[in-house]
């Protein structure tokens, strides 16, 4: 524990836990959307799916157990990935008082320069997308229960669908520049896989874009809707098991 | 004053043996009550720092820079020779010692030279274990080249960077030793005076550049690692800061100042495009390998290169020393360069220099080998002066790059001034009238890591520890008298600036006092160097205050001294009435016209005694004996 | 060559600062950047204006002394070169060109362009070195050094101590330096037994000197005169995250 401290004092160890913790985050973000595509197997299969959520475990484990494992992990990445965020932004914000009249960006990516403030979208969108699709105070027409239902109503008011478009295109950029630097960080760099870290970024980011975008604009086209089913049309899609929190 | 260079006798191999032993030694657990003031640096001083706070001594180091880690040892490129005999070529610490005298031209001292090659082996294993990345071979061990016309592989490098490599080794040493708190760095500092009472160095005046404050520093001993003098011309590949004022204000207060005309001409550098140039580029001599200098036959040809025909060409070297044609030595390019561009040869838009063409080698190799073999160097050029070495010829010119000369030290290193010691390309010691490539850096390692520490000490066994202290009046006298002299220079307020006093001087001495030389016209330069310092201190115009950082003021101080230093390089190479190394004498010239020693009458160090601004000094002589590298003239024809 | 030269002056450490503005003409394409600033000073001298203080030494690329900030980019535009080098035919068609120090906490301006850079040889200080006994060292040979690993050292040993990277960076972070001498000497086998202290002690001190931390935004990079890479950067990470979980436990003073 000493030593996990230590490390966390020095700038680099800072960025060392930002890493792992979004490193865990990505998997979430990979499993979410997975659950997601379910939506494409029909209202009783995404409802049973994220039911199941909440049993994971069950009968091994007490109730609701393993949700709230996950949600207590999940819950200190998000802390100790905003904690670090905002911690190393002030040092770096200290180390330049007087800025430059004329500066040019040299960095690698545009990317890189959209991570503070693109965070910053990122987290408002989570806690309104918790009371969105999880506890229901910002839905119009919440109903505990019917989690495929609550999407659909959900993604068919535009400017909801124009946030979380906004916010995935931040998520993207977000993976695009976080995962390729977190394998800076964490020192996973060799010459013979260093070129492929900077593709699978993108690669990455690409592919969580197209699949979380797919129910909004699924709804937004009527592909889904409250009325039809297409369950077998995608359920090749899903593999596995996905651990996951709220239904949406 | 009294020249004793303390040679041990004996066999020459055992002398420096011999010679530790019989120095006295100090107690480990008095050595934190000495205190040694080092000025410098470079390879030399950082290293003798790093050394002695090693040892335990409290070193206090000055440089002008802002960082330790900046002195222009750090620009050497081609690498630093070692008698490891790696190669198995048959090189020796003997060959080495043998070389170096002989590329000396018979002017400097056989024990020195031979301590040198015997302390080469020493440097190549400290910096291997500091961490110097030499280039190695695939079996992992160290690589060699040859360099500069040794007919043995014994020059260790790292790529084109060998001097900065070694210095990164000496400075991180010496910061080693700052956190350990046995030295202190001071950085932007300049050294404005040397104290001596009694004829004993006792500290210095230094400025701090940034504050603008004088103060004194007093110490045991004190050591000058401060570099040469190139910059007496103005234009050379010294770094802009290098200067003589630590050596010279130590030769002001009595240190006899030795072989000041020798300095060295490099053939290959870039000519200078205007009158604006600052500094001159140094290009590795290695393009000579395949390059073919040539210039116009008829003088004033102002065609291009490629519409000059072949046999309007005129490939002088080749045609004056078809044996080493376009690899002649150093000294003899360089002067045949010179008579070409006077004669009005010369090429460029300033008809400044003469080409050095890769067109045969291209149409011989082909344009890959090429780029493989000077690769970086073509596009070094390209980018200094944006033409394109695959197609037209480079333009190249000699120019000044290092000083033999300097202030004279026996074989411990001290100055005529006893506490006084003087450290690499600051003393004359090992090079003679002529340094081999890949040499400076040796000199100032072993000066640095294994001479002076030692020697040191012997010095410092005599003296009774924390003597020295800044309150006796001759510090006061020194302080006043530096502070008097920055006043006047802010004084003067004049209508010309520094660099324009800086540029006529460099042009008196480049073109009198250059690399060659005549009678008439060194006397003709006396002259006018006193003509132009009398000039300076009527019309030089330094604005600015004295108390915050002030480049221009730096600069007077320092031209201030180069054109009171400049005097006695002309008396020096008056006084030189003989060809020998780099020094050429027009009256001394054999039928081929080479240089023409005369070793009956001047097998000697000149050791100059300073007698006042303006005032004639005082020639004295070191004889040199040759017990072991005989007599020889060498031929490149 | 004619264009307007915006010129940061300040006269001292504690003085405001502000961009002075002069009309430069008759400049050939031939000089260098500094030798155009000599110039420009030639002309305020002669005008009894107190020259422009800028740093330089060896004027060839290798002492790292000079270093300003030519409009927004470290160094100039040219890439892979130091400002010393930069030749104003580089500029060619700029009407403006501004010229401002480095800017970061840890490399207070002292005058006009110069800034005092002693933070980078704390960071030396700081364990940037190997510790070898003058005399002690073993024969040369005696410790191969794979090719690889020499050529890579010697990748990372280049470094001139500039400050372009922090210059560039825009957390204002000296991380590439750092981890070019980390990665120098903990590449070689000469560098190990001080390899996790190293890395520890001089993190450390790039913290404590007010540095900014590295986000992997790779400007350090493109701005460095020498071109070194970021790897090393990742290659510090790794030491230090392997020398502060596994290395012997080692008191961390706090950021």
């Amino acid at each position: 524990m000493r030593r996990a401290v230590s490390l966390y004092r020095t700038s680099v160890g800072k960025k060392f836990y930002m890493a792992v913790s979004g490193f865990i985050l990505i998997f979430f973000l990979i499993a979410h959307m997975a659950g997601n595509l379910k939506m494409y197997a029909g209202p009783e299969a995404f409802n049973h799916y994220a039911e199941w959520l909440r049993e994971v475990g069950y009968p091994l484990l007490p109730h609701k157990s393993a949700l709230w494992v996950m949600r207590i992990v999940l819950l200190a990445s998000v802390g100790i990935h905003m904690l670090s965020a905002l911690q190393l932004y002030l040092q770096s914000r200290a180390a330049r008082p007087i800025g430059y009249r004329q500066a040019q960006d040299l960095s690698f990516s545009y990317a890189s320069r959209t991570m503070r403030w693109g965070g910053v979208i990122i987290a408002a969108f989570v806690v309104y997308h918790l009371l969105h699709f999880t506890t229901g105070q910002a839905h119009p027409d919440f109903r505990a229960g019917d989690a495929y239902r609550n999407v659909v109503l959900g993604f068919q008011n535009w400017w909801v669908v124009g946030f979380y478009t906004l916010t995935l295109i931040m998520v993207t950029f977000h993976l695009y520049h976080g995962l390729w630097s977190a394998f800076q960080t964490i020192g996973a760099n060799h010459p013979k896989y260093n070129p492929i870290r900077r593709p699978l970024a993108l690669v990455l980011a690409l592919l969580l874009f197209a699949g979380f975008m797919s129910v909004p604009v699924g709804v937004q086209t009527g592909l889904l809707s409250l009325q039809s089913s297409i369950a077998e049309k995608e359920a090749g899609v899903f593999h596995g098991a996905p651990i996951h929190e709220g239904g949406e | 004053m009294e020249l004793n260079a303390k040679i041990p006798s004996g066999p020459i191999e055992q002398r420096w043996t011999k010679h530790r032993f019989e120095m006295k030694l100090v107690s480990p657990a008095n050595k934190r009550k000495y205190t040694v003031i080092v000025i410098g640096t470079g390879l030399a001083g950082a290293s003798a720092a790093a050394t002695m706070a090693e040892l335990g001594y409290n070193v206090r180091v000055y440089t002008y820079n802002d960082s330790a880690r900046r002195a222009h040892s750090i620009a050497a490129q081609g690498g630093i020779n070692a008698a490891k005999n790696y190669q198995n070529d048959g090189d020796s610490v003997y060959r080495l010692f043998y070389d170096t005298v002989k590329g000396g031209d018979f002017r400097s001292r056989e024990s020195n030279v031979y301590r040198l090659a015997e302390l080469s082996v020493n440097i190549i294993d400290q910096c291997v274990a500091q961490g110097v990345p030499f280039a190695r071979e695939y079996s992992g061990l160290l690589d060699n080249r040859s360099f500069g016309g040794a007919q043995v592989s014994r020059t260790f490098y790292a790529r084109g960077q060998t001097g900065q490599q070694l210095l990164l080794g000496c400075y991180q040493a010496l910061q080693k030793e700052v956190a350990g708190g046995n030295a202190k760095v001071f950085t932007r500092h300049e050294l404005l005076d040397v104290v001596v009472v009694d004829g004993v160095a006792r500290g210095v005046v230094l400025r701090d550049m940034v504050s603008g404050r004088i103060f004194s520093d007093a110490a045991d001993a004190v050591v000058l690692a401060t570099g040469g003098y190139s910059n007496v011309f103005f234009l050379s590949t010294n770094a802009k800061g290098c200067n003589v004022t630590a050596t010279w204000r130590a030769h002001r207060r009595g240190a006899g100042f030795a072989n000041p005309c020798f300095t060295q001409i490099h053939p290959t550098c870039i000519p200078p495009s205007g009158e604006y140039q600052s500094k001159l580029t140094l290009m590795s001599e290695s393009l000579r390998n395949d390059g073919r200098i040539w210039v116009p036959k008829r003088a004033g040809d102002t065609r291009a290169p490629g519409d000059i025909p072949e046999d309007e060409r005129d490939y002088y070297l080749e045609r004056l020393y078809p044996a080493f044609g376009n690899l002649s030595p150093r000294d003899i390019s360089s002067r045949r360069a010179k008579e070409m561009v006077d004669r009005g040869h010369g090429v460029g838009p300033l008809r400044n220099g003469v080409y050095l063409d890769f067109k045969d080698a291209i149409a011989r190799l082909g344009r890959e080998k090429i780029r493989e073999r000077y690769g970086n160097l073509f596009a070094m050029y390209e980018k200094i002066t944006g033409e394109d070495p695959y197609e037209v010829p480079m333009r190249i010119y000699p120019a000044p790059h290092y000083t033999m000369g300097g202030l004279w030290v026996d074989y411990n290193l001290q100055t005529t001034i006893p506490g006084l010691f003087a450290a690499g390309e600051a003393n004359f010691s090992d090079h003679g009238a002529n340094r081999l490539g890949a040499s400076a850096l040796m000199q100032g390692l072993a000066d640095g890591y294994f001479i002076l520490p030692l020697t040191i000490g012997d010095w410092l066994a005599r003296v009774k520890p924390g003597a020295n202290t800044t309150d006796h009046p001759a510090f006061r006298d020194a302080e006043r008298e530096a502070k008097a002299r920055v006043d006047a220079l802010l004084a003067v307020g004049g209508k010309t600036s520094v660099d324009t006093f800086h540029m006529r001087l460099g042009r008196i001495m480049w073109d009198k006092c250059g690399m060659s030389r005549n009678a008439a016209g060194l006397k003709e330069a006396l002259d006018q160097v006193r003509q132009l310092r009398e000039e300076f201190w009527r019309d030089v115009r330094v604005l600015g205050s004295g108390d915050t950082l002030n480049q221009s003021l730096e600069k007077a101080g320092r031209v201030a001294d180069f054109l009171e230093f400049a005097e006695l390089m002309c008396y020096d190479a008056l006084a030189r009435d003989e060809s020998c190394g780099a020094h050429y004498r027009e009256e001394h010239t054999t039928e081929d016209g080479e240089a023409k020693r005369n070793d009956e009458k001047f097998a000697f160090v000149s050791v100059w005694e300073f007698r006042g601004v303006g005032e004639e000094p005082i020639l004295h002589k070191e004889p040199l004996t040759f017990e072991y590298v005989p007599l020889s003239t060498r031929s490149y024809k | 060559m004619e264009f307007t030269l915006h010129v940061w002056r300040q006269s001292g450490p504690a003085a405001p600062g502000r961009f002075e503005t002069l009309s430069v003409k008759d400049i050939s394409e031939h000089m260098s950047f500094l030798e155009m600033l000599d110039l420009v000073n030639e002309r305020l001298i002669a005008e009894g204006k107190e020259p422009i203080a800028f740093d330089h030494d060896c004027r060839e690329g290798i002492c790292g002394t000079c270093g300003l900030m030519i409009n927004g980019v470290p160094h100039g535009p040219l890439g892979l070169t130091t400002a010393c080098q930069l030749h104003m035919r580089h500029l060619k068609g700029a009407k403006e060109i501004w010229v401002e120090p480095w800017r970061a906490r840890a490399f207070p301006v002292i005058k006009d362009l110069v800034v005092d850079r002693s933070a980078l040889d704390r960071i030396i200080q700081a364990g940037g070195y190997i510790s070898v006994r003058t005399g002690s060292a073993p024969e040369a040979n005696s410790i191969p050094v794979k090719k690889i690993d020499a050529d890579m050292a010697m990748d990372a040993a280049i470094c001139i101590g500039c400050g372009a990277c922090v210059a560039a960076c825009p957390n204002g972070s000296a991380m590439l330096f750092t981890a070019a001498k980390v990665s120098h000497l903990g590449l070689l086998p000469q560098g190990q037994p001080e390899r996790f202290d190293r890395v520890l002690s001089m993190v450390e001190a790039h913290d404590r000197e007010g540095f900014g931390n590295c986000t992997n935004h790779g400007a350090c990079q493109n701005a460095c005169p020498k071109g070194i890479s970021v790897d090393f950067i990742a290659r510090l990470n790794r030491d230090l995250v392997k020398a502060a979980l596994t290395y012997k436990p080692y008191e961390i003073t706090a950021v």
